[in-house]
């Protein structure tokens, strides 16, 4: 007895070392792969000019798996999908659990890459957790547009405009009837109805209430006076779970508005309110969209390209309710094929070919200057 | 068919029959009798280290958030996991309100199901009815969440809407001004009635067939009708049955997600304490639910969730204390 569990325990530690020594030969062919991998990405950098720079699209082999934000979940389903189309041997798997969840898995290197729609935040520790746990700094780079529509349910009130103020008002319940003279006074020429407002919230945790307290804070601070959160802190309202339950119920209630992510308000068939900051009523559309991210200040430094949106912006033709879901990677992969894999597959998430294409998935691109941009990092990405 | 009180539903039956052994002549040696018997003490203690090690580690992670935690742990009404400010007073409330009425809608029918299928359905109807009662335990609880929210709500409100009117003066139904389209307490408690009304069936129908025939016919011989002879022999002696039965599906409704995160309505902060059934809320586990996946890279917000989770463990604890003692008592008394 005791001496066959002592031959099984040998074997098992010879097939560990075996697999030790495996893993070891494996990151060695790596490593010399990614000497061409990186020689080739600065090439095609600088043979294109700056203005119509592209990245590096050339395929790898292997396999790549991120995990993260919801937000950019049906954007990453079309990319992983053309993806794998175009490069046969590449098998890119992106798992849209959360955007907390991804950056765990990310830290703790479960993962090549995590999606994010916060950046990651310094007040935590989590860029120098990263930066430990890739062995190179960490950068956050904005890839996806995520509009957030204002969507409500009203009998004969086809087309709506709602100012930041009476946003901040309606969903902090100081607005209760549609037919308030506020609601009236921005809506000339339109007959609205004394239905009672319902305000829908988010009931679980998630960065669209966050991006969405956070424009109105930032819009209107006196009328909504809680700083953003990822749960809600509002007093009225009633709260269900995730885009597709607060969709469904402004659907199913007349007097209903919510804020939802816009693919989910197109496929809920729901109509959005344009939004004025202040410079006009303006339109949700994939192109008003992209011009709020063209309003935001760059926070991170070098290829770290945090984003600052800039919610109260006045410019025309901005739609300013917008979250940027970020792609989190190493800039140095202790894992030359992980680098390969996340440099190729991020090169094709921004490539204009596929950045035109988000707007079919409820997304809006990432206007020019900040694609050139995240070029020059995911070229750097090694 | 021993359940998580621990009691077996057959534990009222009498000695085994009195034939011949079986497995007289069948020995094996002593070698079988005692590895089989070292396999099931290690299963037993395995059960035992599980629930110590789920417990002390629910202890160790809720232990330092509830100190971090800046209101009253168990008093306050606020959940805030993320800001540090939670409460579990109305998560107990609804939890435990949301359950207890589930449980007080489901017994009645399931005692009524199980006696007809024991007792009056002709054997035929009988065996489909008992293969239909645990294909209804077999659906997934997010199949009863989406269907009690898109198609039991917007009938079901007409239902709440006649009791506001009507009953209204009675404190639990009463109407609660911002709830609507019926997602309410009351609603979640009529979906859970439905999710654990198969297995209080199943289990209650397994006890009422065991009565003893000699019980039965020994009141039918005294000229008791069949309700009367239900009454006197099968009712008594399938009690404690029912009640660890009651048990099981309370344990399961307390424990509910995902059929409550879609269903019910959550509050925001700030409101007034109500005892409507007619009102929104979030249980323990869809607390949980709602709020874990976003808040996994942020350890002092899942401990919150985790010390959520501890009351709940507790609370079923409790719940399990209770019908353990409630059984033994009657044990007594039938024996």
């Amino acid at each position: 007895m005791k001496i066959t569990s002592i031959g099984r325990a040998s074997g098992v530690a010879v097939a560990a070392a075996l697999a030790l020594s495996a893993c070891g030969s494996s990151s060695n062919t790596g490593s010399t792969g990614s000497g061409s991998a990186s020689g080739s990405g600065s090439s095609s950098s600088s043979s294109v000019a700056a203005g119509t720079k592209t990245a590096d699209s050339s395929c790898f082999s292997g396999s790549l798996s991120g995990q993260g934000s919801t937000a950019q979940g049906n954007a990453m389903q079309l990319a992983t999908t053309d993806f794998a189309s175009k490069c046969s041997g590449a098998k890119v798997n992106y798992a849209p659990t959360s955007s907390g969840q991804g950056v765990t898995a990310f830290l703790a290197k479960q993962v090549g890459w995590a999606g994010s729609d916060s950046a990651l935040n310094s007040e935590k520790g989590e860029p120098a957790k990263a930066a430990a746990a890739c062995a190179s700094p960490a950068w956050d780079l904005p890839m996806v547009v995520g509009p957030i529509a204002v969507a409500y349910n009203l009998k004969g009130v086809g087309k709506l405009t709602l100012t930041s103020t009476l946003i901040a008002k309606i969903f902090s319940g100081k607005i209760t009837a549609w037919n308030d003279p506020a609601i009236a006074a921005a809506n000339k020429g339109v007959k609205l109805p004394s239905t009672k407002i319902s305000v829908f919230f988010r009931s679980d945790s998630s960065g669209t209430t966050d991006n969405f307290t956070n424009y109105m804070n930032t819009t209107d601070p006196t009328d909504w006076t809680a700083k953003h959160a990822k749960a809600w802190a509002g007093k009225v309202g009633q709260g269900k779970p995730k885009s597709a339950g607060v969709g469904s119920a402004v659907k199913a209630t007349d007097g209903g508005i919510t804020y939802v992510e816009w693919s989910y308000a197109i496929t809920n068939n729901l109509t959005m309110a344009q939004v004025d900051n202040g410079g006009g009523a303006v339109a949700l559309t994939a192109a008003t969209a992209s011009k709020a991210a063209e309003a935001a200040k760059i926070a991170g430094t070098g290829n770290d390209l945090k984003l600052k949106l800039d919610y109260a912006t006045k410019a025309a033709g901005t739609y300013p309710i917008v979250l940027v879901t970020y792609e989190i990677v190493c800039s140095k992969y202790a894992d030359a094929t992980t680098g390969k894999g996340v440099k190729s597959f991020l090169s094709y998430l921004v490539s204009p070919e596929f950045q035109g294409k988000l707007s079919t998935v409820g997304s809006a691109p990432l206007p020019s200057a900040i694609q050139a941009k995240v070029v020059t990092a995911v070229n750097a990405i090694s | 068919m021993s359940s998580i009180t621990g009691v077996s539903v057959g534990d009222g039956l009498s000695d085994p029959s009195d034939g011949p052994d079986p497995g007289a002549g069948a020995s094996t040696g002593t070698t079988g009798d005692r590895v089989f018997g070292g396999l099931a003490m290690g299963a037993g203690l395995l059960v035992v280290v599980v629930v110590a090690l789920v417990g002390i580690f629910l202890l160790a992670q809720a232990i330092p958030a509830i100190g971090k935690d800046q209101i009253n742990f168990l008093t306050s009404r606020e959940w805030n996991a993320a800001g540090q400010r939670f409460g579990i007073a109305q998560l107990l409330w609804t939890t435990v309100v949301s359950s207890v009425v589930a449980l007080l809608l489901a017994v009645p029918f399931s005692v009524g199901i199980a006696l007809f299928l024991t007792h009056y359905a002709p054997a035929w109807l009988s065996r489909i009815g008992a293969v239909l009662i645990d294909l209804l335990a077999a659906v997934p609880s997010i199949v009863y969440g989406i269907w009690g929210i898109y198609v039991v709500a917007p009938k079901f409100t007409h239902v709440q809407n006649f009791l506001q009117d009507w009953l209204g003066w009675i404190p639990l139904f009463k109407a609660v001004p911002g709830v609507t389209g019926g997602a309410t307490i009351l609603m979640v408690s009529v979906v859970l009635a439905v999710m654990i009304l198969p297995i209080i069936t199943a289990l209650s129908r397994e006890v009422f067939a065991q009565t003893p025939v000699t019980h039965k016919e020994g009141a039918l011989a005294l000229g008791a009708t069949r309700w009367e002879m239900i009454r006197t022999a099968v009712l008594p002696f399938g009690r404690p049955g029912v009640i660890s039965a009651s048990m099981l599906g309370l344990g399961r409704a307390l424990g509910e997600t995902v059929a409550v995160l879609f269903i019910l309505t959550a509050l925001p902060g700030g409101q007034r304490f109500t005892a409507s059934l007619m009102n929104g809320g979030a249980t323990f586990a869809s607390q949980i639910a709602g709020d874990a996946p976003e808040n996994q890279n942020n350890a002092d917000a899942m401990g919150a969730l985790i010390a959520a989770g501890l009351v709940l463990f507790i609370l079923t604890f409790i719940v399990n204390a209770i019908a353990r003692v409630i059984v033994e008592r009657r044990r007594e008394f039938s024996e």
